[in-house]
């Protein structure tokens, strides 16, 4: 049986504006702000609700920061789960479409 | 330091327009006795116009913005404004007397995700407000709003700004805005208008009106840590910048100049003859204003005061000089520690008007 996907989409209850390599997340919510650096942007950044985060990994994270696969996507969920428990990123097992984000 | 100063920091570092400030009218329904703009709408930025300029500022990393006026709720376009700096995700704080604002106002503003609404507030007497404002029944419905913005889970401030309508006030409309549940800052600020008037500056506070608010333990905290005037001067202080106007803030009118804060009146440009970015980064004025570090500055890098001083280069520019001090905030920086500054004291000992400095001083919750 094939491992479940996970597709992560961001929130629209967020301000967020990229800083160079950094990204600052700020719920609208709770007022409570996150500085992404530039592996957590890279994620933030393909968190479109379409992309598997597996995809987001491998093409954004272990490409572009030379880390192994396994490594990456462990600290991928972990990073995945923070920013959902703050309702800034949303996680499903099945893609999102843009209707249904915003 | 915070995130956010850390952010700013680097927008510092990066060039970057980090927050803006964007009047998109200057018409109001009030006419606050102390107020520096004029109300003539003509001339004014379209809808388009405006979702222009704050695409054009989102593109260029602005993460912050405050949407003001005048009145903004007048512009029947408001809320589309609103609405477009959110799908922009801009961190969108609205400047407003709320006057405008009934139960549907307030539940948009939350469906939004309006970070915060900042509503000026002159007094808790309903008649005093009403003077200062002009608008009879003014202080009812921003009261009325506050409530519904409150009920619907927005998180709203009162800014009470002293002056001689309301001298004596701080205190009382502190813990109105304690009962209300709502953020509370006192701004010792008379700003001169725009056109350089400086008429309304008599409607200031005294001297020791001011010297009472800055050694209050509730609008300033550690009042000995605030008023300790032995802050050694250090390189990083004299390396840095008096404030963050034209470094990481950037003002638009509603007729579309961009000059570096609205209290900073130097011009810019015209959005309506060339891009925000051609401004942002070639503007002669600016680039002269980023030059300017605090130990350029030929009477203030040898003040006592220059450690901790809110010297805000807007006012000094007001007065003629932008590398000069502001002798309001010279006056705020005596009212602190009771020693005169440097420009005080080659001028003689003069206690200047106190009351147009920049100063904010949040309420200690």
């Amino acid at each position: 049986m094939a491992a479940t996907e996970t597709y992560i989409t961001q929130s629209p209850d967020i301000a967020c504006s990229t800083l160079g390599d950094d990204t600052i997340i700020m719920s609208t919510l709770d007022s409570t702000i996150f500085v992404l650096n530039s592996v957590g942007t890279a994620i933030w950044q393909g968190a479109d609700g379409a992309t598997p985060l597996s995809r987001i990994v491998q093409d954004k994270v272990c490409l572009e920061f030379d880390v192994t696969g396994d490594e990456a996507m462990a600290d991928a969920k972990e990073f995945v789960d923070e920013l959902a428990r703050h309702g800034i990123l949303s996680v499903s097992s099945q893609p999102v479409s843009p209707g249904e984000v915003l | 330091m915070s995130l956010l100063e850390e952010m700013n920091r680097k927008a510092t570092d990066l060039g970057i327009p980090f927050s803006a400030h964007v009047d998109i009218t200057w018409r109001c329904n009030e006419r606050c006795v102390h107020c520096y703009l004029d109300h003539d709408g003509k001339g004014e930025m379209t809808t388009e116009e405006i979702k222009d300029v704050l695409r054009q500022l989102s593109e260029s990393g602005t993460f912050q913005i405050s949407i003001s006026g005048g009145e903004p709720l007048l512009r029947r376009d408001c809320f589309e404004i609103l609405e477009y700096a959110r799908a922009r995700r801009m961190n969108v704080k609205l400047k407003t007397n709320a006057v405008m604002i009934g139960p549907k106002e307030a539940a948009r503003i939350k469906q939004l995700g309006i970070e915060q609404v900042q509503i000026s507030l002159y007094s808790h007497r309903a008649e005093v407000h009403d003077a200062v404002t002009k608008l009879p029944g003014s202080w009812r419905r921003t009261i009325d709003a506050i409530g519904r913005l409150k009920a619907n889970g927005v998180k709203t401030s009162i800014t009470h700004i002293l002056m001689t309508y309301n001298s004596g006030q701080a205190k009382a409309v502190r813990q109105l805005a304690a009962e209300l549940g709502v953020d509370f800052v006192v701004d010792p600020t008379i700003t001169p208008k725009l056109n350089g008037d400086r008429s309304i500056m008599r409607l200031g506070i005294s001297s020791q009106e001011l010297e009472e608010i800055l050694h209050s333990e509730e609008f300033v905290g550690n009042v000995d840590e605030f008023c300790d005037p032995s802050s050694a001067v250090n390189e990083d202080i004299l390396e840095g910048y008096s404030c963050s106007a034209g470094h990481t803030l950037a003002y638009i009118s509603p007729f579309a100049e961009v000059f570096p804060c609205v209290q900073f009146p130097m011009p810019c440009g015209s959005l309506r003859k060339q891009s925000f970015r051609e401004i942002w980064q070639h503007s002669a004025a600016l680039n002269e204003l980023r030059s300017v570090h605090i130990r350029d500055l030929h009477t203030c890098s040898h003040c006592t005061h220059v450690a901790y001083c809110s010297r805000c280069p807007g006012l000094a520019y007001l007065e003629g000089d932008f590398r000069g001090p502001s002798s309001v905030d010279c006056g705020k920086s005596y009212a602190r520690t009771g020693i005169p500054s440097l420009a005080m004291s080659r001028a003689g000992h003069s206690i200047p008007h106190v009351s147009s400095g920049l100063v904010q001083i949040s309420g200690v919750q």
